[in-house]
């Protein structure tokens, strides 16, 4: 069903509203690509190439242009994504602190490597080389949330239905 | 000058360059990746690394990029140190680590410069164990293959692609060890310069797919000097041929032509060559209408007594060369001579010529367009007309970027932070055509209009430069006209740019009215007109504003004038509509037609003679810039086919007339054509003549590693023949020679030790960029006229013509693939060529009510016809929607199949065509076999 929606290539009268919005903030149109991805993908979960081309010509630029911006940053997802995406810090601090066992806890819990997605669409497990939280090792993010400190044991945990109101 | 010290040694430098440009220029080798001469430098590969010392007294230095580094009086440098040595080394080694080890099979080997450099560094051993990354290739069309394996990330294809010729098709994505450079979806590569990837891309990622189908290593290639048939442009070329055949066509560089690039027609089109159309025999008509083949011999003695009678006539051609034209019109006399134009375009490529002559303004060549700081283009879609001026015109735009540079005293290679800096400020360009252009994305303004006011905007603009009163036009038109009037009037050296293809003599006027009104304002103004065709300028100097039409030769031809006609290097069915032409060719009982290959002229021949293509032959062409320019026979023509010049020569000798008695060789005809014709009498300065020697011996078309000379015919014999010998040209079939400091019109190839990659070039340019060290190519023969620029200017006294309702004007749509005769032919630009089409605009499909992909008729209003009698329509033609294109005008595709019947500039009734089939959309089927 989500990727149904996603496919949906027309933007919507609120993602131009924003997006034009930021057209407001900069010289020439080409300089919001940035803004218009992240708005894009947050109304749709990520950029298909529907989208992409869409955004494309609301900015007057071509694809290829725009798909230089897209894919030159990991956090612009030019694949469907879970509905949750989980960024495991595997920079040196936390590599030290153990997001190795980290990792293989979370794919034996989600049954999911690295780039994956679950069964159920509910998470994507993606590498994230550093959060800015080297204090707090192992951190990583599910979706908006950061956790710090995250024992790999108990990673389970956070994975529990309703385990995000706690 | 500055004098800077490189490894111990002191060496004057020219200012402002970097140490990079520097050190080639002075002969040494500094390896390089990104830096391109026609691009700058953005430092981006780290190649280029040398040492640099605070003073004398610093014995560590430090390493910095020579490409981003200024030479500066007193610097020290190191190429030669340790550490730069170590520094470069360690790049290529770091560049490797995902480069394939294909080069056995990749059709960039042996002129690959990551060969080259990799050597040049001495990295031999691999330390790297790991797995190389792979990339998923692209199809990218039929002239262009993608693998991007080889990639090392130079930028070099996105920096020439998408910042020096304005394609946005080409992108690199990603980053990192997994940088893509491709296309957003697998497709046809939309710049029509595409093809120069092959060149600039220092490894074999963008390779020329039509080469790479029938593959020569290019130390195997035979080359010679050469130059584009394609367009009026004249770019130089050098065209390998292995096996009699022709195998690719690389750039040959002129500073002031093409300089490092050409357009993909011109690179790829001239597969033609190959084509299995081609005569290889005489053919004589037998009565059952079947052609029977004769040796040369015998061909010659049916010409010869073909034009005993004297009453011959002759059609030539603006794509052939000077010297076949000359003795054409030699042989027949001048007026029973046709140079070879359709009835509209005669007069206008006369017109051209006489504009240009009389002009005080300076025609430019490409290197001087480039310097334009505001430009005006009346009437030509230049992209699709003349190719390589619109590459030009999107540099000229850049002026007003180098302008701001200048400001912060930035040096003119800083090439990211020039674009940086200007963003999207640009030197004006003005484009006023019937429709939309491919430069439409750089320009200040374009405004579609029909001919007449083309030429009426710009007879208000030249009235305003020179404060005249202005005609009275539309006031949006005149609001136009005042601010490009006063661009212009502003520049340094403005540019307006014409030309026939819009079919309209005022258009052509109007420009040159506005180039000299700038002149008498003290602007230094240029005025650049385009002709269609290799040598049409060429025709127009040799016969002047008096030579017959080909309906005054037809209706000659009709009283039975004429016995014989000789029709040189020409398509007529190409020239006017099929009635005039067939009349023509029905009327003279000898037609004999010496062409390269099949036609529907040489096909309704009674006599055909095989002719030599341009690259088995000699010849002068006089490019639209009025530049005499010479191509030489890249290989010897296969059985009987000549080349055009020898078969009329021989003719002649046989009815021993007394003009050719003397002359012998191809130089003879250029040096009789230049004593007679005084518009043609720098030609003979277009290249050496067959005396050349450089240093005493010949220039070689054959590198010093042309292998399998003995093999090549094994199959025959295992003697291997005698070399052709070459008895017209400085130049040999053969390994033996000096490729070295010759004059730039006899460059075969390019290659230097440790350089076997195009980007030898260097190592034949006086300094890195410029000139070669023998001369640029060609002889001028338009110089600019001082005494005229107190003419009188005379008013625009045109009337527009009235259109009746439900008329429209006919105005010529080009397509860079497909309206050029010959290279429509070769086989991989015959995919990219559309069938014919119309293009209309809403209000005109609305009044026909027709869609994108219906059919219309379009008919002659004809008095002398009674309107309820059934007349054939011109022609039947898909349309095609296109809301840009002016009120009242209706386009074609010209050239393409279909619109023989239109002529230019005509009004023709339009309506909707009844049991029109749609066509089936178009498949390009050339992806298949091997994947080099």
């Amino acid at each position: 069903m989500t990727m149904r929606q996603n496919l949906i290539a027309v933007l919507s009268e609120g993602e131009i509203a924003e997006i034009d919005a930021e057209l407001a903030h900069v010289p020439i149109p080409a300089g919001a690509a940035i803004d218009a991805l992240k708005i894009v993908q947050a109304h749709r979960g990520w950029i298909s190439d529907e989208s992409l081309k869409a955004i494309a010509q609301h900015l007057g630029m071509s694809a290829a242009e725009l798909d230089g911006i897209a894919t030159f940053y990991t956090l612009i997802f030019r694949r469907p994504v879970g509905e949750k995406v989980i960024l495991l810090c595997n920079s040196v601090t936390c590599w030290m602190k153990g997001c190795d066992s980290l990792q293989q806890n979370i794919s034996d819990q989600l049954g999911i490597g690295m780039g994956e997605t679950t069964a159920d669409n509910a998470y994507t497990l993606l590498p994230m080389t550093c959060l800015g939280a080297c204090d707090k090792a192992p951190v990583l993010m599910i979706g908006d949330d950061l956790h710090e400190d995250v024992d790999p044991q108990s990673v389970a945990q956070l994975f529990q239905p309703g385990a995000e109101e706690q | 000058m500055p004098v800077i010290q490189i490894d111990g040694q002191e060496y004057e430098v020219e200012a402002g360059q970097n140490v990079l440009q520097a050190a080639l220029s002075l002969g040494l080798d500094l390896p390089y990746f990104c830096w391109h001469p026609a691009m700058g430098s953005i430092g981006a590969c780290r190649q280029c690394a040398v040492v640099q010392y605070l003073n004398a007294d610093d014995d560590r230095g430090r390493i910095v990029m020579g490409c981003m580094t200024p030479v500066a009086d007193g610097a020290i440098f190191s190429l030669e140190g340790d550490k730069a040595r170590g520094f470069r080394e360690s790049i290529v080694e770091a560049l490797m680590l995902n480069h394939p080890h294909d080069c056995p099979v990749c059709a960039e080997g042996g002129e690959c410069h990551l060969q080259d450099m990799t050597v040049m560094v001495g990295h031999r051993d691999r330390h790297y164990r790991g797995k190389k990354n792979t990339h998923r290739n692209q199809y990218l069309g039929p002239l262009i293959n993608h693998e991007m394996n080889r990639c090392i990330t130079c930028y070099r294809c996105t920096r020439f692609y998408r910042d020096y010729a304005g394609g946005t098709d080409l992108a690199a994505m990603a980053a990192h060890d997994h940088i893509y450079f491709g296309r957003h979806e697998e497709g046809v590569l939309q710049s029509e310069f595409a093809g120069n990837l092959v060149e600039v891309c220092p490894t074999g990622v963008f390779t020329d797919k039509t080469l790479v189908k029938e593959y020569t290593r290019k130390w195997d290639l035979q080359s010679a000097p050469s130059v584009c048939t394609g367009c009026a442009v004249g770019c130089n070329t050098m065209p390998g041929e292995r096996y009699g055949k022709l195998k690719r066509v690389h750039n040959r560089f002129n500073a002031e032509v093409n300089g490092y690039f050409l357009c993909d027609r011109g690179r790829f089109g001239a597969g033609f060559v190959n084509s299995d159309k081609n005569l290889e025999f005489p053919g004589l008509r037998l009565t059952d209408g079947r052609f029977d083949a004769l040796d040369h011999h015998a061909a010659l003695m049916r010409m010869t007594t073909a034009c005993h009678s004297g009453k011959v006539a002759g059609i030539g051609s603006p794509r052939a060369s000077v010297e076949s034209n000359y003795l054409l019109r030699l042989l027949v006399g001048a007026k029973n001579f046709a140079p070879g134009f359709s009835d509209a375009e005669q007069p206008l490529v006369e017109l051209a010529f006489s504009l240009q002559q009389n002009s005080p303004a300076l025609t430019p060549d490409i290197q001087t367009i480039e310097s334009a700081d505001a430009v005006l283009v009346l009437g030509e879609d230049l992209t699709n007309t003349a190719p390589r001026i619109a590459l030009a015109l999107r540099q000229s735009v850049r002026n007003k970027a180098y302008e701001m540079a200048a400001e912060l005293r930035l040096q003119s290679w800083q090439d990211a932070a020039i674009r940086n800096l200007a963003q999207t400020m640009r030197s004006p360009l003005f484009i006023a055509t019937t429709a939309n252009t491919r430069l439409d994305d750089i320009t200040e303004d374009r405004v579609s209009l029909s001919p007449d006011n083309i030429a009426s905007l710009g007879f208000a603009i030249a009235s305003l430069i020179a404060g005249e009163p202005v005609d009275e036009i539309d006031q949006a038109l005149l609001r136009r006209a005042e601010v490009i009037a006063t661009a212009l009037r502003g520049a340094q050296r403005p540019l307006v740019l014409s030309g026939t293809s819009c079919g309209s003599a005022v258009v052509m006027q109007a420009a040159a009215q506005i180039s000299q009104a700038l002149c008498k304002a003290d602007n230094r103004s240029m005025l650049s007109l385009v002709v269609p065709e290799a040598n049409s300028l060429g025709q127009a100097m040799l016969t002047g504003a008096t030579a017959p039409t080909l309906s005054a030769l037809s209706k000659r031809a009709a009283a039975k004038e004429f016995d014989t006609l000789i029709v040189v290097e020409n398509d007529l069915y190409r020239r006017g509509p099929k009635e005039i032409v067939d009349a023509l060719l029905a009327n003279i009982p000898n037609v004999i037609v010496i062409d390269s290959m099949d036609n529907p002229t040489l096909s309704a021949s009674s006599l055909a003679l095989p002719a030599a293509s341009f690259a088995e032959s000699e010849g002068t062409l006089v490019s639209m810039e009025g530049r005499a320019q010479r191509h030489f026979p890249v290989f010897v023509p296969a059985h009987e086919r000549r080349s055009s010049w020898v078969w009329l020569l021989a003719c002649m000798k046989e009815l021993e007339i007394e003009e050719v008695s003397n002359l012998h060789h191809f130089d003879d005809v250029t040096r009789a054509c230049a004593s007679q014709i005084v518009a043609l009498s720098g030609i003979t300065g277009a290249a050496p003549d067959h005396h050349f020697r450089n240093v005493g011996v010949k220039v070689p078309r054959q590198t010093h590693r042309y292998s399998g000379r003995t093999a090549m015919h094994a199959n025959i014999s295992v003697h291997e023949p005698k070399q052709p010998t070459d008895e017209e040209s400085p130049l040999a079939f053969s390994m033996e020679g000096l490729n070295r400091s010759q004059p730039g019109s006899l460059l075969p190839y390019v290659w230097a030790p440790g350089w076997n990659s195009n980007q030898s070039l260097n190592k034949f340019q006086s300094e890195v960029g410029a000139p070669l060290k023998g001369g640029t190519a060609g002889a001028r023969l338009l110089l600019p006229t001082a005494g005229s620029v107190n003419r009188g200017m005379h008013k625009s006294n045109f009337t527009s013509a009235k259109l009746q309702s439900g008329q429209w004007i006919m105005v010529p749509r080009y397509r860079i693939f497909g309206s050029e005769e010959l290279s429509a032919k070769a086989p991989a630009i015959a995919e990219l060529v559309d069938s014919g089409f119309v293009e209309i605009n809403n209000v005109c499909a609305q009044s026909l009510g027709v869609i994108e992909g219906d059919g219309v008729e379009l008919q002659r209003a004809d008095p002398q016809v009674q309107s309820d009698m059934l007349k054939a329509p011109v022609a039947t033609l898909q349309v095609r929607i296109n809301d840009t294109l002016a009120e009242g005008c209706v386009g074609y595709s010209a050239g393409l199949s279909g619109t023989e019947d239109i002529i230019v500039g005509e009004p023709l009734a339009l309506q909707k065509a009844q049991g029109w089939q749609r066509p089936s959309p178009q498949i390009i089927g050339t992806d298949g076999g091997s994947n080099v």
